[in-house]
C-alpha cells in the first residue's frame, strides 16, 4: 500500500502534466525517495493509481537505472566506470571499494549501509576518478581516499 | 579576450545568485527582449551564427524559424537539455553550478522569441548540487518578476520548472528527452515530424542545449556583429567551452574563440602531457567523435576544421589517450558505454553494438584473430549514419572507426602476442 503521504506528492504531480500518466516518472522518484526502491508491489498499486497497466509502469521502471526495482543499502555507490576515469585508474578504485566493502557491483553489505553500482560518466572528468555516495559527489579518487569517505556514511 | 559564458564564475564553482546577477548587469537582456518583435529576437540569433553546443551544431535561430508562429497552441514549449551523459564532457555542468540565471535568463528571451509559455531544465539524475542550484534559482526568478505571469508587467508569460532525470545516456538525444519528459521509456522518436513543430505533448517544442541558451543574453544585448567577433573563424561566432580529461596536465575547463588549435588547448591550457607521457591521440568532442591523432595537432577546432579532419567538434571537450593507456582498452570501454545505452529500440544498434563489445573483449584479453578486425570494420559500416534508428550507434562507431585507422597495429599486437602488453 502506498502511504497517504506518497499519494499526496504524487497527486501534486498531476497538475504540472496534461493527463496523469505523465507523471508516472515522478510517481516512481516518490516511491523510491520513501523507500529507497521501488517493488513489485509498488508497481500494482502506482498502476492503480495513475491508471495505468502494471506492464506500462514497469517498462518506464526497468528503462531506467537509476530507479532501483530491488532493495539497495542506506547509500548507493556509484562508481564512475567511463573513458576518462578508466584512464584515469577508477579500476584500482573499484579494487579497493570490492575489498573495503566486501560486495561486487550490483551487491548490497550485510549491514545494509551501501550498494554499489556502476554508472556512466559523472560529468567531473577533469576530477577523475570519481563517485557518488547517496547524493554526494566524491573526485579525485585514489584508493586510500576510499576508506575515510566511507566511513563518513552511518 | 572576452569570455562571456564564464565571466561571471567565480574561481571556486561556487553559485552567483541573484543579487549579485543582477548587480553584474544580469537580466537585461530579458527587459530588452520583451521590447522586441519574436521574429527580430531569432532573426538577431540567425545572423549571430550562433550553433547549437549539444553536439551536432545546427544554427539556433534558424532551429526556432521552424516554431509556427501563426494558429493557435494549447502550449509552447522550451527545453533545456542538461542531460551531459556524453562521456568526457562536463562543461553543462559548470554553467549551470557556477551561473544558474545566465541560463534561466537565457531561456526567457528564447521562449520570447519562440512565444512559449512553458518550459522544463531537464538536468541528469546525478547533478544533485546542479538541481539544488537552479531550484534555488528559479525560486528567486519567480519572485523578482522575470518568470510566471505578466513578466515585468509585459503582458508575457512563461513558467519555467526543473526535470530532474533517472538515467540514461539516450535520455540526452532531443526527442527521446520529450518522451522521458511525458513519463514514457526513453525512446527516440521517428522525425519528421520534427520537435519545433510537434514536440511535448504534440506541442512545438524547442529541446536546446545549456551552453546553447547561457549565449542568448550576451547577443541580445551586445549584438550579433560582436558576437560574431568573438569567434576567430567566420561563420561560427561566439566562443566555446572547450575542455580536456586524460593524463594532461592540467584538465579543466576554458571558454576560447573557436578557431583556437588543438595544439594549443592541449599544450597552452592543459600544460601538455604529465611527465613522462606522450600524446598518441584524443577524442575531440567526446566519446562520439573520431580520433584525432599527432598530424592534426594544428588543425582549427572550429565545426568545418574538425569536420574536414574527420571527426567532429561535438561537445567540445576532449579526451586524450597517452601511450602508455591502451588504446583497445579505451575503445572497449567506449563500446561497453554504447552497448550498455543503447535504448534498444532498432536491431542493428541493440545487436551490434553488444556484438562490437565482446568482440573488443575478446582481442583485450588476448584471445582475439585476426578476422575479428575485418568484423568490427563491418560493424562500423553496419551501424554508420543512416542505418539506425537514432545518432547513438553511428556516435559508437566513430571512436572505433577511427581507431581500426589509427592504431590498427596495437589491434594486430593484442592479436599477435596474445595479451594486452600495456597491463
Ligand atoms: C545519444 C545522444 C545523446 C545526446 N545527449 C545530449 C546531451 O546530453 N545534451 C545535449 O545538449 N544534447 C545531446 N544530444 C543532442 C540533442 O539531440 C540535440 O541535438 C541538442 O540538445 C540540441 O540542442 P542544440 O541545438 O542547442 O545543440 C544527444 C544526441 C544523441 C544522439
Ligand atoms: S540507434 Fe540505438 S539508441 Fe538509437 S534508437 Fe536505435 S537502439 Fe535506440
Ligand atoms: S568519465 Fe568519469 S566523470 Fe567523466
Amino acid at each position: 500500500m502506498l502511504t497517504a503521504e506518497e499519494i499526496h506528492e504524487i497527486q501534486e504531480e498531476f497538475h504540472l502534466y496534461p493527463y496523469k500518466q505523465a507523471a508516472c516518472i515522478e510517481a516512481l522518484k516518490v516511491v523510491q525517495n520513501h523507500r529507497r526502491w521501488v517493488s513489485d508491489e509498488n508497481v500494482k498499486d502506482l498502476a492503480a493509481l495513475l491508471e495505468m497497466s502494471v506492464e506500462e509502469i514497469d517498462s518506464v521502471a526497468t528503462f531506467y537505472n537509476l530507479i532501483y526495482r530491488q532493495p539497495v543499502g542506506k547509500y548507493v555507490i556509484l562508481l564512475c566506470d567511463s573513458v576518462s576515469c578508466y584512464i584515469m585508474g577508477f579500476e584500482a578504485v573499484l579494487a579497493h571499494l570490492e575489498k573495503s566493502l566486501g560486495i561486487k557491483y550490483g551487491e548490497t553489505t550485510k549491514d545494509g549501509r551501501f550498494t554499489m553500482l556502476p554508472v556512466p560518466c559523472l560529468g567531473t572528468c577533469d576530477h577523475a576518478p570519481a563517485m557518488m555516495v547517496g547524493k554526494d559527489l566524491f573526485r579525485d579518487l585514489t584508493p586510500e581516499k576510499i576508506d575515510e569517505i566511507l566511513n563518513k556514511y552511518e | 579576450m572576452e569570455r562571456p559564458l564564464t565571466k561571471n564564475i567565480r574561481p571556486d564553482g561556487k553559485p552567483l545568485f541573484i543579487k549579485e546577477y543582477e548587480s553584474l548587469g544580469g537580466y537585461q537582456s530579458v527587459k530588452k527582449a520583451l521590447k522586441m518583435q519574436p521574429k527580430e529576437i531569432t532573426e538577431l540569433v540567425k545572423k549571430s551564427n550562433l550553433k547549437g553546443r549539444g553536439g551536432a551544431g545546427f544554427n539556433t535561430g534558424l532551429k526556432w524559424s521552424f516554431v509556427p508562429m501563426e494558429g493557435q497552441f494549447e502550449h509552447k514549449y522550451l527545453v533545456a537539455n542538461g542531460d551531459e551523459m556524453e562521456p568526457g564532457t562536463f562543461k553543462d555542468r559548470l554553467l549551470i553550478e557556477g551561473d544558474p540565471h545566465q541560463l534561466i535568463e537565457g531561456m526567457i528571451v528564447t521562449a520570447c522569441a519562440i512565444q512559449a509559455d512553458e518550459g522544463y531544465i531537464f538536468i541528469r539524475g546525478e547533478y544533485t548540487e546542479a538541481a539544488e542550484i537552479v531550484k534555488k534559482a528559479l525560486a528567486e526568478a519567480y519572485e523578482a518578476g522575470y518568470l510566471g505571469k505578466n513578466i515585468l508587467k509585459s503582458g508575457f508569460n512563461f513558467n519555467l520548472h526543473l526535470h530532474t532525470s533517472v538515467g540514461r545516456y539516450i535520455c540526452g538525444e532531443e526527442t527521446a528527452l520529450l518522451n522521458s519528459l511525458e513519463g514514457k521509456r526513453a525512446n527516440p522518436r521517428a522525425k519528421p515530424p520534427f520537435p519545433q513543430v510537434s514536440g511535448l505533448f504534440g506541442q512545438p517544442t524547442i529541446v536546446n542545449n545549456i551552453e546553447t541558451l547561457c549565449n542568448i543574453p550576451h547577443i541580445i544585448n551586445n549584438g550579433a556583429e560582436w558576437f560574431n567577433g568573438l569567434s576567430l573563424t567566420p561563420g561560427d561566432g561566439g566562443t566555446k567551452i572547450f575542455g580536456a580529461s586524460g593524463k594532461v596536465k592540467r584538465p579543466g575547463l576554458w571558454e576560447l574563440p573557436f578557431g583556437v588549435t588543438l595544439r594549443e588547448l592541449l599544450e597552452e591550457h592543459a600544460g601538455g602531457m604529465r611527465d613522462g607521457l606522450k600524446f598518441k591521440g584524443c577524442l575531440p568532442g567526446g566519446a562520439s567523435t573520431d580520433f584525432l591523432v599527432e598530424q592534426h595537432l594544428d588543425i582549427r577546432m572550429d565545426y568545418a576544421s574538425v569536420a574536414a579532419a574527420g571527426s567532429r567538434l561535438g561537445t567540445g571537450t576532449m579526451i586524450v589517450l597517452d601511450d602508455k593507456t591502451c588504446p583497445v582498452g579505451m575503445v572497449l570501454n567506449l563500446e561497453h558505454f554504447f552497448a550498455q545505452e543503447s535504448c534498444g529500440f532498432c536491431t542493428p544498434c541493440r545487436e551490434g553494438l553488444p556484438w562490437t563489445e565482446k568482440i573488443l573483449q575478446k582481442i583485450e584479453n588476448g584471445k582475439g584473430e585476426m578476422k575479428d578486425l575485418d568484423l568490427l570494420q563491418f560493424h562500423t559500416k553496419f551501424m554508420g549514419p543512416g542505418n539506425t534508428f537514432c545518432a547513438l550507434a553511428p556516435g559508437a562507431m566513430a571512436p572505433l572507426q577511427s581507431a581500426l585507422k589509427y592504431f590498427r597495429e596495437d589491434f594486430e599486437l593484442h592479436i599477435k602476442e596474445h595479451k594486452c602488453s600495456w597491463k
